[in-house]
């Protein structure tokens, strides 16, 4: 790969951002353990009868997963905004974008993906049901890069603002509300019987939308944020 | 040779009626300059006369609020512009966790590299050889200024916008700065550094462009700054 | 130039603007409150009793027509947010940022509106019916843009950054929509249905139809008021607001 291409460019951002994931990689740990707290709060609330638990328990682990991906969103453009990065990266030659997209895939892999694994033991925490357990790592997978998409463009607007974080809650939240209700959806209706591939469906749709439309009204934002 | 007899060449960089303001505060401007090859110009000024801002119009962060940038003779856009600019920020662009090699390495990877050079000898070039495996944060800012004057020299560009490029350097380093100038500007490439007047480029004469601070109270007119183009 | 390009710029214009504006607010406020209050009678005195709520449902007629100027607020403000954005015109970003709050008003009169029907019609003050929860959704999406716009300091950059989060918000609009209805029938089979005007007695129907005149008036009244204050916000230093500062000070003291 000629240095300077694209594809250098955008295996160049791929491996700086997993080497500074990796040299902090306590700190990945965070929403793995915040998902857990919230999780295990809802029995202490509620009470510990398995059929109330297992009627919410996809609902919970989905908020809870939503939540800590929203704590998370934070990390995605802080640190290259305070440091001079950021505006590197709109200085490159290359498609914002594109290197935006890489930014989001790698943010996506090493913040979502461990909450993803970790979903089941959740599960089993709210005793979660066999037949949905399979249902809800679908959904997951679907919905989570859908709101680390969406989420993004969300951090655009409000990068560089110190205590942003009540803002940008209140601007993903219009976003996530489709999202919860078909991925938790989904797992609902799985769990009632009923058919559960529609709004799996509307999720696949709505994510590949939003691989191609995401990271382009992300660069847009990004752009107004630094003018 | 830095000096007059660049005129006959066409302009890298011009700057017609260029002008930017904020919420109708008047930042610079309106400025009318042109940079040619083997030019280095100073752009002087006081603490928020908007040098910084005048380098972040020029590399195209910005957008101006009147006035024309050409570049070649083109008028410029971002897209135009990127291959061919590298900045040199207050912030320096630096990630702390990574070694002085890794963001050099990085900064390659992005924007490609010159000819005949590499991350290795980039770093060498800033006097920085034993410290590539260093951690950015564990270098005081003098080092962490070399390095970022590393990526700098490693860009394959031709022309430099740098923000105060004398900050933070001691006497060797601030040698190293008009070293890197002087070399840059004989090999056909142009700078356009900012400094509130400390130290200067020292090679030959360098064209001067004095930016004067905007007073705060608000006329109908303010007095329009004229970049005085020197000759 | 043609001649509509050239009433364009004119209109456009921030000194005639703001001299239109304050010309035709008082009027649109005015035939608003008298249209409004024709309505309110209509409906709360002379539109006969409903078979099933009695009295109950006339509430209707404050409820619907706040929830129409809250989608209609919403998309002049996406129309105007786009127009910004491509054209980055001044008026565009002050009528988009003005709108906002009106627009943000009615939703929360619709909500607190519908929450007061709800008691008597389902025995509960909220309740998770599609439109509520639509509407609910829609009031966060206001409240976004305010506090984008509000966070800023730069005006301009905040009018940009609030009408870009407009834009996504009205793609958004009909998604939350429709997933919320899916989500409704998912978990109560039945959605309680709001009865629409086709269906409605004549006489029920003028005081709602007069009543949503009315509430256009009024938005229009507000928004030219609020667009005028943003106007002299923007172009503080200029001449134009100088002399008409001027002239107001002479008048005050003469």
């Amino acid at each position: 790969m000629k240095p300077g291409s694209l594809p250098a460019a955008c295996a160049a951002l791929m491996r700086r951002d997993l080497t500074l994931v990796w040299r902090r990689r306590g700190d990945a740990l965070n929403p793995i353990l915040f998902a857990l707290i919230v999780v295990a709060l809802f029995p202490l609330g509620v009470g510990p009868e398995p059929e109330q638990l297992r009627r919410m328990s996809a609902g919970v682990i989905f908020v809870a997963i939503l939540l800590a991906g929203l704590l998370a969103l934070d990390t995605l453009f802080r640190s290259d905004y305070e440091d001079g990065s950021l505006e590197q990266l709109v200085l490159s030659r290359h498609p914002l974008s594109l290197l935006l997209g890489c930014r989001i895939a790698v943010h996506w892999l090493t913040t979502a993906l461990p909450l993803i694994i970790v979903a089941p033991l959740l599960g089993e925490l709210l005793h979660l049901a066999d037949a949905v357990r399979w249902v809800m790592v679908c959904a997951l997978l679907l919905s989570t890069p859908l709101l680390s998409l969406l989420g993004a463009v969300c951090v655009a607007l409000t990068v560089g603002m110190h205590r942003s974080g009540m803002l940008l809650a209140l601007l993903v939240l219009p976003l996530y509300v489709p999202v919860l209700i078909f991925g938790a959806g989904a797992c609902n209706a799985a769990q009632m019987g009923l058919p559960y591939a529609a709004p799996l469906l509307w999720l696949g749709a709505a994510l590949v939308m939003a691989l191609v439309v995401a990271p382009l009204a992300c660069a847009a934002a990004l752009r107004i944020s630094l003018s | 040779m830095s000096g007059t007899d660049h005129h006959d060449r066409p302009a890298l960089l011009e700057a017609q009626a260029l002008a930017f303001a904020r919420n109708d505060e008047p930042i610079f401007g309106p400025l009318d300059f042109a940079l040619h090859a083997g030019e280095v110009v100073l752009i002087e000024g006081d603490n928020g006369a908007g040098k910084s801002t005048l380098l972040r119009v020029l590399s195209g962060l910005l957008a101006p609020s009147s006035g024309e940038i050409r570049l070649h003779g083109e008028p410029l856009t971002l897209a135009r512009l990127s291959p061919q600019v590298a900045l040199l920020s207050h912030q320096g662009g630096l990630k702390p966790e990574l070694t002085a090699l890794e963001n050099l390495r990085f900064a390659a990877g992005l924007h490609g590299q010159r000819a005949g050079m590499s991350a290795g000898t980039a770093l060498a070039g800033v006097g920085l050889e034993g410290y590539a495996d260093v951690p950015t944060r564990q270098l005081s800012a003098g080092q962490k200024k070399r390095v970022v004057l590393a990526r700098v020299l490693l860009a394959p560009v031709g022309l430099w916008l740098l923000d105060e490029p004398y900050a933070n350097l001691d006497l060797d380093g601030i040698k190293l700065v008009n070293r890197l100038l002087e070399r840059h500007a004989n090999g056909g490439g142009a700078a356009l550094i900012t400094s509130h007047g400390a130290y200067a480029y020292t090679s030959g004469t360098p064209r001067r462009i004095p930016l004067q601070a905007h007073s705060a109270s608000r006329t109908a007119d303010t007095g329009a700054i004229d970049g005085a183009a020197a000759r | 130039m043609n001649a509509l390009t050239l009433w364009f710029h004119k209109t456009g214009s921030p000194p005639t603007f703001y001299r239109i504006a304050g010309a035709l607010a008082p009027w649109c406020f005015g035939l608003g409150l008298l249209l409004g209050l024709a309505a309110l009678y209509g409906g709360l005195l002379l539109a006969p009793r409903d078979y099933q709520q009695g009295d109950a449902y006339r509430i209707i007629f404050i409820h619907v027509p706040c929830a129409w100027m809250s989608l209609f607020a919403y998309f002049f403000m996406a129309a105007n947010a786009f127009i910004a954005l491509v054209w980055r015109i001044k008026l565009s970003e002050i009528l988009a940022m003005a709108s906002a709050p009106i627009g943000a008003a009615f939703t929360f009169i619709t909500l607190v509106t519908g929450s007061l029907w709800g008691k008597p019609m389902w025995g509960t003050w909220w309740t998770w019916d599609a439109r509520l929860t639509s509407e609910l959704v829609l009031l966060f999406i206001y409240l976004g843009i305010l506090g984008l716009y509000n966070a800023i300091e730069d005006r301009r950059q905040a009018a940009r950054a609030a009408a870009f989060l407009a834009l996504v918000g009205v793609v958004n609009l009909p998604i939350v929509h429709f997933s919320v209805n899916w989500w409704n029938t998912l978990h109560q089979g039945q959605t309680v249905r709001l009865m629409g005007p086709s269906k409605m007695d004549g006489a029920m129907l003028w005081p709602l139809l007069l009543m949503a005149l009315a509430t256009h008036l009024w938005f229009f009244g507000s928004l030219l008021a609020r667009t005028r204050v943003g106007l002299l916000e923007l172009d503080g230093g200029k001449e134009w607001v100088r002399s008409i500062a001027l002239a107001e000070g002479a008048r005050g003291n003469g």
